[in-house]
């Protein structure tokens, strides 16, 4: 027996290491025939995992505090030796966080992962995706620029529209009458570490429980189902290690070199990832002319405009994010995946797809009328796809789902 | 599953990427390790620093503040000169061996001219600054004292050219900065010669 | 399908464009132009560097355009001698706000809230206004508190006809200055170079940077394709 066995047999003696690889890498059967969408779940661990790096040594020079956060964040991009690389590496990977969330919803979505027996998996999903836009909206308020102080007002803002407790809510999140050095603070602290433990917490669940009831596949087919009578391992499952673990590693780098083509080429991607507006000191006397939520909150802006009346404007908002959640028992359909659904739920799906870019789009321009009435439009398809999928996929006839993955 | 596995392929590629992975995570730790050096503000904070010293009376001491450490210009008395060769039986390094000082400043003064003593004033044990002592034979540091710096952590000694004596905790000399005479009164600390032009 | 969709997501980055109506001329940024970066340094330290400060902006940056500290020390540094320090004003910004209705605005990063084009266009846009209490009105930015420091250097003009809907506004120049017209909108682009370089002194590194993290990712791609492809041979 090797030294490096024996190491091993002691650590097994006394922590489940083996085991743990076993269970979760070289013995955790995955379906075989993952596709172009699969890679962006390793991905959102690889984004998780920069975040939290890079985060760490903003941290170690940025300054919580009104009268010098703005100035800290230069300092970092100028004085701090390659200190731009890393504020650039956070910001980009702020908003590649929810590009490569959204698209991993999107599969989840198209070959219905959410469906038993994965609800959990997508209701820890749906709580980090919320936790995730806890993180970003606390994160922007940080570097203390017009866009910042003024993003956080109007949010913190919509808590005012609850009945009663509406206002007296609002000043208690902020500390303060006003976003001030108080709001800053706990922000920050919010933001650095409380939130940054429950996404951890949740990530880990989502992963446990998927590996509890294994991975669905773009044929919505159950793996599990047809097992070797010998071995019990499923005919149509592979290691995840080595299989998928090379595979992810090259979705890996064609990530990097698009993560890495924005942040040497293009940090601000035009004004969409870092607003030219917040290059302005906070100024709590003067409102940009137009403030605009970063990008991947703009469909949820879009909606929150389109509802003429602030209470319900902000239901609408938290009930177009939580609606989500329940899409599990919303869909009666016989099949999963897309690939064996019918022209109505296919209709329905890309009508919901256009709705929500158009939302995200239209939150990004003034709510002049035309822009107004659009946004009412997509809203009621956006809606319309989940209150109505019980009715529309109970209906349809989907196409017969084979035992197998066919080859 | 092909039985028909070609290994030593299989190995290089596995090889191949390790190394060029290790060496892509090794570049990619780079600027995080190098954004904990000093940044450019604390450089410009560290720059040299001119010191007037026509005010230092004989005997007195200047502390000044360069890279955030106290800098000791010191005036000593022609007295307190005299004494300083005597002393070498009771130091640690009498003759300045150890690099602690620039090479223009290996004497038994330890400095550029004999009376102006320009030292970092931090103990070369534990980093305290010592108190400045010039007095002779005061009761609390014995009848044998020569004058010099007394620290008051862990009671390291040093002489008046901030040599260090033996049996104290600290193991060499204090620090004498680069330094040169920009004019007769007034000194540079940071530097040995006039830079730059 | 993936790529219909991945075009979706980035096509609304091309339409990002400037509510704001005014019109811009495009000013002539040239990053890796040292000489007009460090003709643009100069006009900003006499012209601009007493009223607005750059306090994020270290003296000895400069030393990235070609300069060494004692040409910084001695053609650019007026107010401070240590060249590792930032470009601080005196003027209080209390007295500023007295003085101007604002506090002059910090210029670190002024090419990136504002825009180079803006700046290009605005110092080239103030001409004669009675109404004004400086004298001074600019069509880019409207009642604006900031006379018109460059008029020795530019001259005088007047509004002919302003630019409705986005159009060019017309001037006329009515008392030549120390330079001609061409002499002057190369002047301003000098020191628009010169605000945009010391908005992020650290681009041109970014961008080299950059080439070297592709050139080595794209090498690890071939790699790591190869690994892959070679491993998926088991898979039926």
């Amino acid at each position: 027996m090797s030294a490096m066995q024996k190491m091993i047999g002691w650590i097994d003696d006394r922590f489940p290491l083996t085991v743990t690889w076993k269970a979760h890498l070289s013995e955790y059967y995955a379906p075989k025939n993952f596709n172009f969408w699969y890679f962006f779940g390793s991905l959102a661990l690889l984004v998780l995992v920069n975040q939290i790096f890079t985060g760490i040594f903003l941290t170690m020079n940025y300054k919580p505090d009104t009268l010098l956060a703005f100035g800290s964040v230069e300092y970092i991009m100028r004085d701090v030796d390659w200190g731009w690389l890393i504020r650039y590496m956070h910001s980009v990977g702020a908003s590649m966080f929810f590009v490569v969330v959204y698209l991993h919803m999107f599969r989840g979505l198209i070959y219905g992962s959410y469906r038993k027996p994965r609800e959990l998996v997508w209701i820890f999903g749906m709580m980090i995706y919320l936790a995730l836009m806890a993180e970003a909206f606390m994160g922007y308020l940080l570097p203390w620029g017009q866009m910042s102080f003024w993003g956080a007002q109007v949010i913190i803002s919509l808590f005012g529209a609850i009945p009663v407790i509406g206002d007296a809510l609002s000043t208690w999140i902020r500390g303060d009458f006003v976003v001030s050095d108080a709001t800053l603070n706990r922000f920050f602290a919010f933001h650095v570490i409380a939130i940054p433990l429950v996404l951890l917490g949740l990530v880990v669940a989502h992963i446990i429980a998927l590996h509890e009831v294994g991975s669905n596949n773009p044929e919505g087919i159950e793996i599990k189902k047809v097992k070797d009578p010998v071995t019990h391992i499923p005919l149509d499952g592979i290691p995840f290690h080595p299989y998928y673990t090379v595979k992810d590693i090259v979705g890996v780098v064609v990530f990097l070199m698009v993560f890495s083509a924005i942040i040497f080429f293009a940090p601000e991607m035009g004004g969409w990832f870092l607003e030219p507006d917040n290059f302005i000191p906070a100024n709590p006397m003067k409102t940009p002319p137009h403030i605009v939520p970063l990008w991947y909150f703009t469909p949820f802006y879009a909606l929150l405009r389109a509802v003429p009346n602030k209470l319900f404007g902000v239901i609408g908002m938290g009930a177009a994010v939580l609606i989500i959640t329940f899409l599990p028992w919303l869909d009666r359909a016989k099949a999963k995946s897309i690939r064996y659904r019918g022209p109505i739920y296919k209709t329905f799906l890309t009508l919901f797809v256009i709705s929500f870019v158009g939302l995200g789009y239209l939150g990004t321009k003034e709510p002049t009328p035309v822009h107004t009435a659009f946004a009412r439009i997509f809203g009621t398809i956006y809606f319309a796809f989940f209150l109505l999928m019980p009715l529309y996929t109970s209906i349809e006839k989907t196409k017969p789902v084979p035992e197998r993955i066919p080859e | 599953m092909n039985q028909q596995v070609d290994r030593s392929k299989r190995r290089f590629l596995v090889a191949a990427t390790t190394v060029v992975g290790g060496a892509a995570g090794v570049a990619a730790l780079t600027p995080f390790v190098l954004s904990m050096m000093p940044s450019e503000r604390a450089k410009a904070a560290g720059a040299p620093v001119e010191v007037d010293i026509s005010k230092v009376e004989p005997g007195m001491q200047l502390a000044v503040a360069w890279q955030g450490k106290p800098v000791w210009v010191v005036n000593r008395t022609p007295a307190m000169l005299s004494k300083l060769p005597g002393l070498a039986p009771r130091l640690v390094d009498p003759n300045s061996d150890v690099p602690q000082q620039p090479p223009y400043c290996k004497n038994v003064n330890r400095s550029i001219k004999p009376e102006y003593l320009v030292v970092v004033g931090i103990c070369t044990h534990l980093g305290c600054s010592p108190t400045y002592r010039p007095e002779l034979g005061p009761p609390d540091l014995g009848a044998d004292w020569p004058g010099g710096w007394f620290c008051p952590c862990h009671g390291s000694r040093y002489d008046l050219s901030a040599r260090v004596f033996k049996n104290v905790p600290a193991p060499m000399n204090m620090l004498v900065p680069p330094h040169y005479y920009m004019s007769d009164s007034r000194i540079l600390v940071g530097e040995s010669t006039k830079k730059g032009a | 399908m993936k790529k219909l969709l991945i075009a979706l997501l980035f096509a609304p980055l091309t339409v990002f464009a400037s509510d704001e109506g005014a019109y811009l001329d495009k000013a002539p940024v040239n990053l890796s132009d040292y000489p007009s970066i460090q003709r643009g340094a100069k006009i900003f330290t006499n012209y601009c560097l007493s009223c607005h400060s750059a306090e994020y902006m270290r003296y000895n940056r400069m030393v990235d355009i070609g300069l060494t500290k004692e040409q910084i020390k001695k053609n650019l540094m007026f107010a401070t001698d240590n060249v590792g320090s930032t470009m601080k004003i005196a003027m209080r910004p209390d007295d500023a706000k007295k003085w101007f209705g604002v506090p002059p605005p910090d210029l670190s990063v002024i090419a990136r809230s504002r825009t180079p084009d803006w700046i290009y266009t605005y110092l080239r846009s103030f001409y004669l206004d009675d109404s004004r209490p400086t004298g001074w009105n600019n069509t880019v930015f409207a009642n604006v508190g900031m006379p018109h420091v460059l008029w020795t250097l530019q001259g005088e003009q007047v509004l002919k006809k302003s630019g409705v809907d986005g159009s060019k506004p017309v001037f006329e120049l009515v008392k030549q200055g120390k330079l001609t017209p061409v002499e002057y909108d190369a002047t301003v682009g000098d020191l628009v170079n010169y605000l945009t370089w010391m908005s992020e002194p650290s681009k041109m590194k970014r961008l080299e940077t950059g080439v070297y993290v592709l050139l080595f990712l794209g090498i690890f791609f071939i790699l790591t394709y190869f690994l892959k492809k070679e491993f998926w041979k088991d898979v039926h």
